[in-house]
C-alpha cells in the first residue's frame, strides 16, 4: 500500500498555510481516496501548530517542523526538514505545491531520500498505477508520465486543483525533531516593486500580454512609446488586471530601443518566461507564437486586438480577435473604465 | 585572487524556438521528429547562466569558467560554432542523447561525474550555474540533483543577480511569487545558481573570442565521452501535441468605440 504524504508550508504572515499548499492538500487527499492509501500531511514553519487547525477535518496524520530556522525559506533548512518529514512518514509517494520554496528543495530531497522527482504536473490520474501529466518543451508537447521507483515525488502546478478549505479547529500534530547542518545563508528580505508599481499580480481575474507593437512605428511614422505606457498602466489600474510581455518587448531595454520602463523579465511570458494562470487574457500588439502558444496554455478566455488580420498565431488559439489599432482601442476601453484614458 | 571563483556553467541544447516541434515515439521512447536536423540553439535561461558565469569570472582576476553540456557531439559542434564567439570558456562535453524526455536523475549523475573529473577545479571557489529550468524538459530540478551529488548544499534557484563581496560571501536575488525577489546572502562558495534571465543582454559575437575557444572545443569535442541515461523507470504513457483548437471569431468591422465597449462588457468590470 502507498503511503501518501502532503509537504505543505507557510505563507509570509508565518501562520497560514499558501494557497498553493491548500491545493496540494485537496490533489492529496483524492489521490489517498483513490488509492486507498493512507494520508499524511507535513508542515514547514516556524509556529506550524498555528497554521495546522484548517486541516483539523482532513482526517490525515499531520506532521509538522517548527522552529525559527524554518521560518525563513532557504535550501538547507527546508530541504533537512522535508527529509525529515519523508522519513518520518515512510512516505512512498510525496505531493508538494511547486512554489518557489519547494521548488528549490524538492529534488535534492528526493535524491537524498534515494528517490526521483517530476515537476510542474497539472494532473493526476490513472487508474491501474499513479499517472502524471506535465508538459515538455515549454507547453508545447503534453505528457502522461508514470514511475514505479518509490519515493516518487511530484510537485503540482499552481491553480491545477481547488484549495482546501476546512473548518479550523484544535488539532493534534506530531513534531518532527531536525538536525541541522550549520547555515550558511541568510535570507536578508524581499525586493518588490511598490504597491502601484506591481505589474504582476498572480491573483488578478485577467492578464494583459503587450507584444512588441507597442513601440514600434504607428500610422504617422513615430514611435509613441510614452502613450503607450500610460494606456498599458491606465488599464492595469483600472482593471486591477496582470501584466504579460513578449519577449522580443522585454529584450528591447538592451537594444538602445524604445522602451515600456516599468516592463521587466519578470513580465515575460512565453518559452523563456513564465506560463500564468489567470481566467482571462487580452493580447495587444502580440504577432507571434509566445504569447498566443506558449504564454497562454493555461488562460481560459482569450481575446486579442492586433492590426494582422491574417495573423496564423491568433487563428484558432484565440476566442475573438479584434482588427484594429491598439492604441485607439486601448484609450477608449480606459476611459469607459475610468481611468482617465490611461493618465 | 581573493575572490577567485571557479564557475561551471551546466547548458543543454535545445531546438530554436521558432521550430514547429512534433514529438514521435520510437523504440527508445519518446522524442521529436526530425530531431537531429532541427536547428538547435544554447539553452536560453542556461545562455543567461554562461553570460552571468563570464561576467562575474572577469570582474575577479583569476576566475575560470567551464561549459559542460551533454548532446549528440555533431549537434554540439554545430551549436558551438555560435556560442564560442560569446564568452571565453572551456568546454567539456559529454556525448549524450538530445531532447527533454530522458530521466532527469540521470542527466543529472552525467554531469557530476563529468565535473568531478575536470581537471584544476577547486571544488571549495565551486559555482555551479544552470539555467533554473530548460527549455525541453522544464523540470528544473537537474542542476539541484547535480549539487547535491556534489555535495553542495547551498543552493538557489530562479536567480537574477549575484553580487560577490570582499570577504568571499555573496548575495542573491532568486525569483519568487508574485513578481518579487528574495534576498539572501551566502557566507561563500561552493554553491549552485540556477539562473532565470539575470541583467546582461546577449553578448555581440566576437570571431576573435570564437577563434580563442575553438582552439580549445574541439579537442574537446574529439574526446567527449559517452554517456547513456538510464530510465530509472519513467515510463512514458503517451506523449503528444494539446489537441485544443479554439474558433476564432474575427471581428473586422467594429470601431474603437464598439470594441472598447465589447472588452468592458468582458472584463465585466462597468
Amino acid at each position: 500500500m502507498e503511503n501518501l504524504l502532503v509537504l505543505t508550508h507557510v505563507d509570509e504572515t508565518g501562520s497560514a498555510l499558501t494557497k498553493a499548499s491548500l491545493e496540494a492538500v485537496t490533489a492529496g487527499r483524492e489521490l489517498a481516496a483513490r488509492l486507498g492509501a493512507s494520508l499524511t500531511i507535513g508542515i514547514v514553519a516556524a509556529d506550524a501548530a498555528a497554521a495546522a487547525g484548517v486541516l483539523a477535518s482532513t482526517g490525515a496524520r499531520l506532521l509538522a517542523v517548527s522552529g525559527e530556522a524554518f521560518a525563513q525559506p532557504r535550501y538547507t533548512s527546508d530541504a533537512a526538514a522535508c527529509e525529515a518529514l519523508c522519513r518520518a512518514a515512510a512516505a512512498t509517494i510525496v505531493l508538494a505545491p511547486g512554489s518557489s520554496r519547494f521548488s528549490r528543495v524538492g529534488a535534492g530531497v528526493a535524491h537524498r531520500l534515494g528517490g526521483f522527482i517530476d515537476t510542474h504536473i497539472t494532473a493526476l490520474g490513472g487508474t491501474e498505477a499513479v499517472e502524471a501529466t506535465r508538459w515538455f518543451y515549454r507547453q508545447r508537447v503534453e505528457a502522461v508520465l508514470s514511475r514505479d521507483a518509490r519515493p516518487w515525488f511530484l510537485l503540482l502546478d499552481a491553480g491545477t486543483h481547488a484549495a482546501f478549505a476546512g473548518e479550523p479547529a484544535a488539532v493534534a500534530v506530531e513534531q518532527v525533531s531536525v538536525e541541522l547542518p550549520p547555515l550558511r545563508t541568510t535570507v536578508t528580505g524581499i525586493h518588490a516593486p511598490k504597491q502601484d508599481a506591481q505589474t504582476i499580480r498572480p491573483n488578478a481575474k485577467l492578464l494583459l500580454v503587450a507584444g512588441a507593437g507597442w513601440t514600434k512605428k504607428q500610422a504617422d511614422g513615430k514611435i509613441h512609446a510614452e502613450e503607450a505606457g500610460d494606456l498599458i498602466l491606465g488599464f492595469l489600474r483600472a482593471a486591477g488586471a496582470s501584466l504579460g510581455s513578449s519577449k522580443s518587448l522585454v529584450d528591447q531595454r538592451g537594444e538602445d530601443q524604445p522602451v515600456l520602463p516599468f516592463l521587466t523579465h519578470l513580465n515575460q511570458i512565453g518559452q523563456t518566461g513564465a506560463t500564468p494562470r489567470h481566467a482571462m487574457g487580452l493580447s495587444t500588439c502580440c504577432h507571434g507564437e509566445e504569447p498566443h502558444v506558449v504564454g497562454w496554455r493555461f488562460i481560459a478566455d482569450r481575446r486579442a486586438i492586433s492590426l494582422d488580420p491574417n495573423c496564423g498565431w491568433t487563428r484558432g488559439k484565440a476566442d475573438v480577435v479584434y482588427i484594429a489599432d491598439a492604441f485607439q482601442v486601448m484609450a477608449k476601453v480606459n476611459a469607459l473604465l475610468g481611468a482617465g484614458a490611461g493618465k | 585572487m581573493a575572490n577567485a571563483v571557479h564557475i561551471v556553467v551546466c547548458a543543454g541544447i535545445v531546438p530554436d524556438p521558432l521550430q514547429t516541434l512534433e514529438p514521435i515515439t520510437g523504440p527508445n521512447g519518446p522524442g521529436l521528429k526530425n530531431e537531429m536536423v532541427l536547428p538547435a540553439v544554447l539553452d536560453p535561461w542556461a545562455a543567461s547562466a554562461l553570460y552571468e558565469a563570464a561576467s562575474l569570472a572577469a570582474k575577479n582576476p583569476g576566475s575560470k569558467v567551464w561549459l559542460v553540456s551533454l548532446g549528440p557531439k555533431a549537434k554540439l559542434q554545430q551549436v558551438m560554432m555560435t556560442v564560442a564567439q560569446k564568452v571565453h570558456f572551456d568546454l567539456v562535453p559529454i556525448d549524450g542523447p538530445i531532447g527533454g524526455f530522458p530521466d532527469a536523475h540521470s542527466t543529472a549523475a552525467a554531469l557530476a561525474g563529468a565535473i568531478n573529473a575536470i581537471p584544476g577545479l577547486d571544488k571549495a571557489k565551486l559555482l555551479l550555474f544552470g539555467g533554473w529550468e530548460s527549455a525541453t524538459r522544464g523540470a528544473g530540478v537537474t542542476l539541484q540533483l547535480t549539487g547535491e551529488l556534489l555535495s553542495i548544499t547551498d543552493q538557489f534557484q530562479g536567480v537574477d543577480q549575484i553580487d560577490l563581496r570582499d570577504d568571499g560571501s555573496f548575495e542573491v536575488l532568486e525569483r519568487v511569487e508574485g513578481g518579487k525577489h528574495q534576498v539572501s546572502v551566502c557566507a561563500g562558495t561552493p554553491a549552485v545558481l540556477g539562473w532565470a534571465t539575470g541583467n546582461l543582454a546577449e553578448p555581440r559575437n566576437n570571431p576573435q573570442v570564437g577563434m580563442v575557444n575553438m582552439r580549445t572545443i574541439m579537442p574537446a569535442l574529439q574526446k567527449a565521452k559517452p554517456a547513456t541515461l538510464a530510465a530509472n523507470g519513467l515510463r512514458y504513457v503517451s506523449v503528444g501535441l494539446p489537441k485544443q483548437q479554439r474558433t476564432t471569431r474575427v471581428v473586422k468591422d467594429l470601431t474603437p468605440d464598439q470594441i472598447a465597449a465589447e472588452l468592458v462588457e468582458w472584463i465585466g468590470a462597468e
